[in-house]
């Protein structure tokens, strides 16, 4: 017997895996930058 | 392009653009995004599914696209010894990585409705599986040449070497029988309803902004702490 699908739900959860995973990446390697140069900054004394 | 071999110049320059092409492109990716869910009309064949296409080819592109800027730098670092090819290679392989695990898990997610199946074992989805696998294998290696202090000629090597995926992933449906669908754009012909081809062109260019500025912000990085080692073993060595 074929199941029903609900296509908006396979919509939503792609969705969420693309807009979720892009702002992590975008976040992390925000923050990753931010904290290497706070370091680099700290290193030189400034 | 030598201009920019000076990391000071290059510096200044990823210190404006970063913010920028961060923001714009989760702006622009946002946008096409929401209009890909409220405007763009059901397909024909693949009903509401087809939306999660504004996401799903994006990424494809990217994850390909990334490898390539990898191979692209590589070279550039073995043959010219540019001293910021092996940072861009670097920079790139993260981004890449996370876009190509993007793409197989919302393809994944789109089989289920289209194709009945959540994977198949064919041509296509395997090559872009080879290709995330080659990433963190790439990421590794890099990781492990710079905290090793050894020479970054292995995973520049490896990263030419790999880039022959590329073309088998972009030819798999071509050359093998796959549930995947051919091509449906190539150089100057798109097989695409203007509907749907719009939006996705748009999301592409939002993807690749945040690609940019992700792959900037992480040169930023690698070059702070390449920075940050240099003054410390300075310190060392004066006192």
């Amino acid at each position: 017997m074929r199941e029903a699908l609900d296509q908006w739900l396979f919509v939503a959860a792609a969705y969420a895996v693309g807009i979720i995973g892009t702002l992590l990446l975008a976040g992390w390697s925000w923050l990753a930058m931010r904290r290497a140069e706070a370091r680099r900054d700290k290193a030189r004394g400034k | 392009m030598h201009g920019f071999a000076n990391p000071a110049r290059f510096l200044r320059l990823a210190r404006w653009l970063t913010a920028p092409l961060l923001l714009g492109g989760l702006a622009i990716s946002g946008a096409a995004l929401a209009y890909g869910w409220f405007a763009v009309p059901p397909d024909r064949l693949m009903g509401e599914t087809v939306r999660i296409l504004f996401i799903h080819v994006p990424t494809a592109w990217l994850g390909m696209g990334g490898w390539t800027m990898i191979a692209i730098a590589s070279l550039v670092e073995l043959v010219w010894r540019h001293p910021l090819a092996g940072i861009a290679a670097r920079a790139a392989a993260v981004p890449g990585a996370v876009f190509t695990a993007i793409c197989l898990v919302t393809g994944s997610i789109w089989g289920r409705p289209a194709w009945g199946t959540w994977w198949v074992w064919d041509g296509r989805l395997t090559s872009m599986l080879v290709l995330l696998f080659l990433y963190f294998a790439y990421i590794a290696l890099a990781g492990a040449a710079q905290r090793d202090g050894a020479s970054n000629r292995i995973p520049a090597i490896f990263g030419l070497v790999g880039a022959i995926n590329v073309p088998i992933i972009n030819r798999s449906v071509v050359w093998w029988n796959s549930l995947h669908q051919p091509p449906s754009i190539t150089l100057g012909k798109s097989a695409i309803d203007p509907a749907f081809l719009w939006p996705l062109l748009v999301a592409a260019i939002g993807f690749s902004l945040i690609f940019g500025g992700v792959m900037l912000a992480r040169m930023r990085a690698l070059l702070a702490d390449i920075q940050t080692e240099a003054r410390l073993r300075r310190k060392v060595l004066e006192a």
